[in-house]
This record gives C-alpha cells, structure tokens and sequence, in this order.
C-alpha cells in the first residue's frame, strides 16, 4: 500500500535533476560527510506537517503519562449538582474589564418550570479565577506516588472546561485519562503486528519458494477481509467476566491480527531487494547463520522503512479501538477510553442536546491525523537519498 | 487465459472455506453451546424448558460428535439453504438476512462507485496543480477523511442536517414506507435517503483513493515519455488522458478489493448509527444478544461478498489491462 501512496502536503519540492539533490555550494561538503541519519534528519526538519504532527503527539503523551496531573478532577467524581452542563468558556476579560488571569463565570442550576429541565445559568457578577499548580482532588500516580496537585483549578465554583456528562464527572478529566488507554493500545498493538509482521515478512522474504506463495496468499486475504464485522464479531465472543487488563490484551491481540498483514508486506519486499546484494553474500560466504544473516545485516538496512510502516500502523489500531468501544463492544466501563466516552454520543437525542459529549471524538481524529503526519514526513525521510 | 480463471476460481474456493471456518469458530467461541445459553435465556425469562425439545436440537445440530463433525453437518445445511435458526428473533437466519442483504450490496455498491467518481478527477487536478491551494485543500480534506472514524462523521451529519435543515436522517426509508410493499414511491423515497449514508461511507475511502492517484499520476507525469511528447508539441489535454491518467488508475482498480472491503466495513457501522435497515445492526443487535448463528452468518456473507467483489473486479482487470493478461499466460 504505501510504495504507491502519494507523499503528503508540504513536502520540499522535488529535485529538478534526475542525478538527484543538487545541494548548494557552501552547504556540499557537510552534505557529502553527513551520515545517513543526519541525512534523514535533515530531510525530516523540512517537512513541517511531520514536525507539527510530531509536536502534537508528543503533547498528548505526555498528557497520557501524567494524566492525573493535567486533569482538573477525579476521574469517578460526580456530580449531582452539574449534569450535562455545557462547556464553561475561560474568559481573560468583559465589559467589566480585562485582565491577565483567565477566569470563568460562575454557574448557578436552575430548574426551568415550564420544560422541567435543568439549564444553567452564568453569573457575570461573579468571577472564579483559574489559579495553577493547585491542590486538588488526592490521586496516586501510576499507583505509587499519592499527590494532590493538579494543573489547574478554581477555589470555589464549577469548572468544567468541556462539560460534564450524565453523572456530573467533568469530561475534559475524563478525556485526559482516556488517552492513556486509547494512545497506549495503539503502541502495544503495533508492537504486536511488528513482531507478526517481521517474522512472516522475514521468512517470506528471505527464503521465497513455496512458503513465501503461502504466506503472501494468507497476506492477500486478510487485506481483503472486511475488518469491522470480523472486530465486532471477535470481540463480542470475549467473555464478559474477563477483568480490564485481559479484555485490553485481547482487544489488541484482535486488533493486529489483522494489522500485521500490511507490515509483512513491506518487510518481504525490502527483503526481496535487498537478499540479492553483494554485502548479503558476503557474510553469507563468511558463514555468517541464516538467522543472524537477517537479524544483524537486513533488518538494519531497512530499519527507517519499518519506522515508518509502523507510524502508520499507530493509527488503524487506534481508530479500531475507539469504533469497537464506541459499539460497546470493545473496552467496558469504568474503563476510559476515547471509545466509552463517545458511547454515550450514540444515540442521536442525546448529541442533540449535549453536543459537547462528541468532544472526545476531535481527539481521537487530531491523534490519528498527526500520527499520519508524522509517518508521512518519516517515510520521505527514510530513502534521503532520493 | 481459461487456465488464469481456473486457478482464481479454485483459489476463491479456497479463500470462501477459509472464511467460513472462521465464521464457524465465531458461533463456537462464546462458552457453552447454543443449547445452554437458549436454557440459560428462558429460564432468565421464567419459561419452562421443553428438555425433549432440546434434547432432539441437540441431536440435530450433532452438538454430541466433535467440532469437525459439527462443522461439516453446518456447512452441509448451508449449501442445502439453511443458514440456522435465530434464537433472539426466532426467525430463519436465511430470512432475515435475506430481508436486509440487498441493501447493503445496494448501499455499498453506491459507495463504491462514488469514492472512484469523485477520487479520480479529484486526484487528477491535485496532481496536475501539484502545491496549489486547491491541491493542499484536497490532500488536507483527505487526510482529515481519513482518520475521521465513520461513526462520528455520521453522527456529525445527524447532527448538522438537524440543525440547519430540521431533517432527521436516520433509516433507509420514511416510517410510512418501512413494511411497504414495493412501489414507485418506495423506490423514490429510498433514493432520496441514499445521498447520506452513501456520502459517510464514501469520504474515507475517497481520501485513501486520492491520495494514491495523485501519487501514481505524478510519478507518471515525471516520466521521460511526457516530457517528450510534450517537446513535440502534443497538446496539455491530449497528454495527460492519452497515456499517464490511464496508467495511474491502474493501480487503484487493480485494489478494487481492498476498496471494497474497506467501504463494507464502513457500511457495518455506518449502518448501525444511522439505524438503516441493513445487516449492521442486524450482525451488532446479534451480536449483543449473543445470537451467535445469526451474527456468524452474516460475518460470513458480508466476507464473502468481499471475495466475490474482489474476483470480479479481477476478472474485469484482466479483460482492461493487457499487461496482466500477458503475465497470467506465461505462469
């Protein structure tokens, strides 16, 4: 798939000359002496979505590492005096006067006796300043430290930057908490097609013949197979009592079942290429084993194609989690992923009157478009000698 | 060539095996077989359990011989026509499948044609205005299609043609024509709920087409080839349609499949948050009540219209491009 795709928005014209970069003349020498990573790297900078793509991600996991720092609340802390209350917008000033402290209005309930609803009412009289580094509610991080400071909060007063959900539990928190779920089965599923998809690419790769025409006849057929039916059928069969961390696994394990498939091909084709070069036979004449032949000599040399095929692996597992949750049959609460946040945007009523509960669906697309990003600039990157 | 079909057909066998095995270890994964969870079910609802009734289910299912046995007993009753029995809506399989099956060929066929419409000349202009504003609008939207998930770019639709237009855009049908007989006004009212769903389903595999044909048109357009006949004087137009436009879409028809698959998948849960009358939420309403016939089968024949499609569109390529032809001679 990806040796036909086309290369992304913002990337350095290519060279005019069939012979290649013509780099100017003061810069020629570095150019020469340059290694190949320093070469990669160069050609890398240049691509500025893929730096931007690469900035956001690396914002979001730090986000996913201290999550219960970055959130304003507890995860499980609910409310019964805000439920549903829409977003609160931070304002730096009105025509009160403006300032350099952000602040929010305070909310008050009120029950609307004609529609029987609750609606929520700003108060422009009275302002709660968002404060930083503030004690909040008590959690332990990764389970060993026990802290209360939290980014940001107020002293008194609701603040829910995205809104609260059914129960009152405030989203924006909820939405920090779930990228550690959603960003991290991304990871662990691709390490899981990573090593399906070398193995089955490197033997059919390296040896050819017979099981090379079998291996790339099972390739051909889970690429054409449709994926969700098979996801949803899969994991709906997982048993119910399974705890959270069985489920996770089993989740991933469906997921790069069928995601290894596009790295085996790019693993075999390399290979391909690559079985047939001096430096192959060399060590081969050496009497190097197969086996180190491949793992010490080939896989090296096509590293940065892996990197890349890998980059964009990151998303599919992570759009598949998050539509498998979303149906409710993926991941269950109380567990958090951006999936079980959207499930309560299924139905239609409810994003009509709560739009906001479509909130965590933004960064699910702003997660999978950087990571696309990012495994474009890498993968013209990765042959800097084009 | 007779040979090149021979061996594609006996491989789709194949393929259609393999799928239904995997379908088979769908119905048998839950705990339990069928038997205990039915038990199970109607004793939840207070309703006395007919052990002769079971026993002899049992007995005709071959639930006591082992999983070969049971497996070539279902396969047996499939290729006599019958799918199952579904617990949940106590209904033949084959019926309810029947009932919807057509819409999701229809509803996929539609998406299909509609992401090449649009992806082709979309792929043409950005490659032939390589880094204008409109190609990076294009790459931009592509690229946003690609990793919106369809649920939400359905849910978004709702969402939007709620607010500004009042409409509700749920189902394949207005509720008086849902149990309708077939008529004009049916068929009308259908089309009329098709832009949507068709639109959703679409735009994914629109951006992935994209994306490639403006990639392989301007490989294409860099070729000495061009540059000569554009030396002597060969007009823009006749340039580009004559030779590098037809040889770039090659590579998007030839993974027709791999398209088809995709827009199927879209179509599941599409489907189910739109609530068309398709086998989405059928296989997922199935699937939550543990109705595992009923969901195997519809995996299974969703699958396999995958591979049917995919051998078709082989078969048309073949007929197109002259080069695989050649090839499929000489193996």
């Amino acid at each position: 798939m990806s040796e036909i795709a086309a290369p992304g928005a913002g990337q350095a014209p290519r060279p005019a000359g069939p012979a290649g970069p013509v780099p100017h003349a003061v810069e020629d020498d570095r150019y020469f002496v340059a290694s190949q990573w320093q070469l990669m790297w160069r050609k890398f900078t240049r691509h500025k979505l893929a730096i931007a793509g690469g900035a956001v991600l690396a914002v979001f996991y730090v986000f996913a590492m201290f999550s219960e720092f970055f959130a304003t609340h507890d995860i499980l802390k609910h409310s019964s005096e805000f439920v549903f209350m829409r977003p609160q917008k931070i304002r730096f000033g009105d025509e009160n006067g403006w300032g350099l402290r952000p602040f929010v209005y305070d909310v008050q309930k009120v029950v609307d006796r004609k529609a029987f609803r609750r609606v929520y009412v700003e108060d422009p009289e009275t302002r709660n300043y968002i404060r930083f580094f503030v004690h909040g509610d008590p959690y332990k991080l990764w389970g060993i430290w026990e802290a209360d400071l939290r980014l940001a909060g107020v002293e008194e007063g609701a603040f829910y930057l995205f809104g609260t959900d059914k129960l009152g539990r405030d989203l924006y928190s909820r939405i920090v908490y779930a990228s550690r779920i959603s960003l991290s089965i991304g990871l662990v599923g691709v390490f899981l097609s990573f090593v399906l998809g070398c193995t089955m690419g490197g033997i059919s790769g390296y040896y050819g013949g017979k099981p090379d025409m079998i291996i790339q006849r099972g390739i051909e057929i889970l690429i054409s197979l449709p994926t969700i039916p098979l996801w949803m059928a899969l994991s709906a069969a997982l048993p119910t009592h399974w705890g959270t961390l069985k489920t996770y696994f089993a989740i991933t394990i469906i997921l790069s079942m069928f995601g290894w498939a596009g790295l085996a091909r790019v693993v075999r084709g390399k290979l391909l290429e690559l079985r047939q070069q001096d430096f192959v036979t060399a060590a081969r004449v050496a009497g190097r084993g197969e086996g180190k032949i491949v793992a010490l000599h080939l896989l090296p040399s096509f590293m940065s194609y892996l990197i890349v095929s890998l980059t964009l692996a990151v998303p599919y597992m992570i759009l598949g989690e998050t539509a498998l949750s979303f149906l409710g049959l993926g991941l269950r609460p109380p567990v958090v992923s951006w999936g079980t946040l959207l499930k309560d945007a299924q139905n239609v009523h409810a994003v009509l009157l709560h739009p906001w509960l479509l909130i965590p669906g933004i960064f699910v697309v702003v997660a999978v478009l950087a990571f696309n990003f990012l495994g474009d600039g890498l993968r013209d990157a990765a042959d800097p000698y084009k | 060539m007779v040979n090149y079909v021979i061996r594609r057909v006996l491989y789709m066998a194949l393929v259609l095996v393999l799928v239904s095995m995997i379908a088979f270890l769908i119905i048998q994964l839950p705990p339990g077989d069928y038997l205990t969870v039915y038990r199970a079910n109607q004793q939840a609802l207070g309703r006395d359990v007919d052990e002769a009734e079971l026993a002899a289910m049992g007995k005709l299912y071959g639930l006591d011989k082992p999983v070969y046995v049971q497996y070539a007993v279902w396969v047996w009753r499939i290729s006599r026509g019958n799918l199952g029995w579904s617990f949940n809506l106590k209904e033949k399989v084959g019926t309810l499948i029947a009932d919807r099956l057509p819409f999701t060929v229809l509803l996929s066929l539609s998406s299909l044609v509609f992401a090449y419409v649009i992806a082709i000349p979309i792929g043409i202009y950005s490659a032939t205005h390589q880094y204008s504003i409109a190609d990076f609008s294009f790459t931009f939207m592509g690229f946003v299609g690609l990793a919106t998930p369809n649920f939400l770019l359905a849910l978004i639709f709702m969402l939007l043609f709620n607010r500004w237009f009042g409409w509700s855009i749920g189902g394949l049908f207005s509720p008086e024509f849902v149990d309708a007989p077939w008529s004009w006004a049916r068929v009308l009212d259908l089309i009329k709920h098709m832009p949507i769903p068709v639109l959703v389903i679409g735009t994914a595999g629109t951006g992935y087409l994209v994306r490639v044909m403006r990639g392989s048109l301007l490989d294409e357009l860099a070729r000495q080839y061009v540059i000569t006949a554009r030396a002597k004087g060969v007009e823009e137009h006749t340039l580009l349609y004559k030779y590098p436009v037809r040889l770039s879409i090659n590579p998007i028809v030839s993974t027709v499949g791999w398209a088809l698959a995709g827009i199927v998948s879209g179509e599941t849960i599409t489907a189910i948050v739109l609530g068309l009358e398709t086998t989405g939420p059928l296989l997922f309403r199935a699937l939550l009540a543990q109705d595992m016939y009923l969901a195997g089968s519809i995996t299974m024949l969703l699958t396999f219209m995958v591979v049917i499609g995919t051998f078709i569109s082989d078969m048309l390529l073949v007929l197109i491009d002259p080069r695989i032809r050649y090839e499929a001679m000489a193996g």
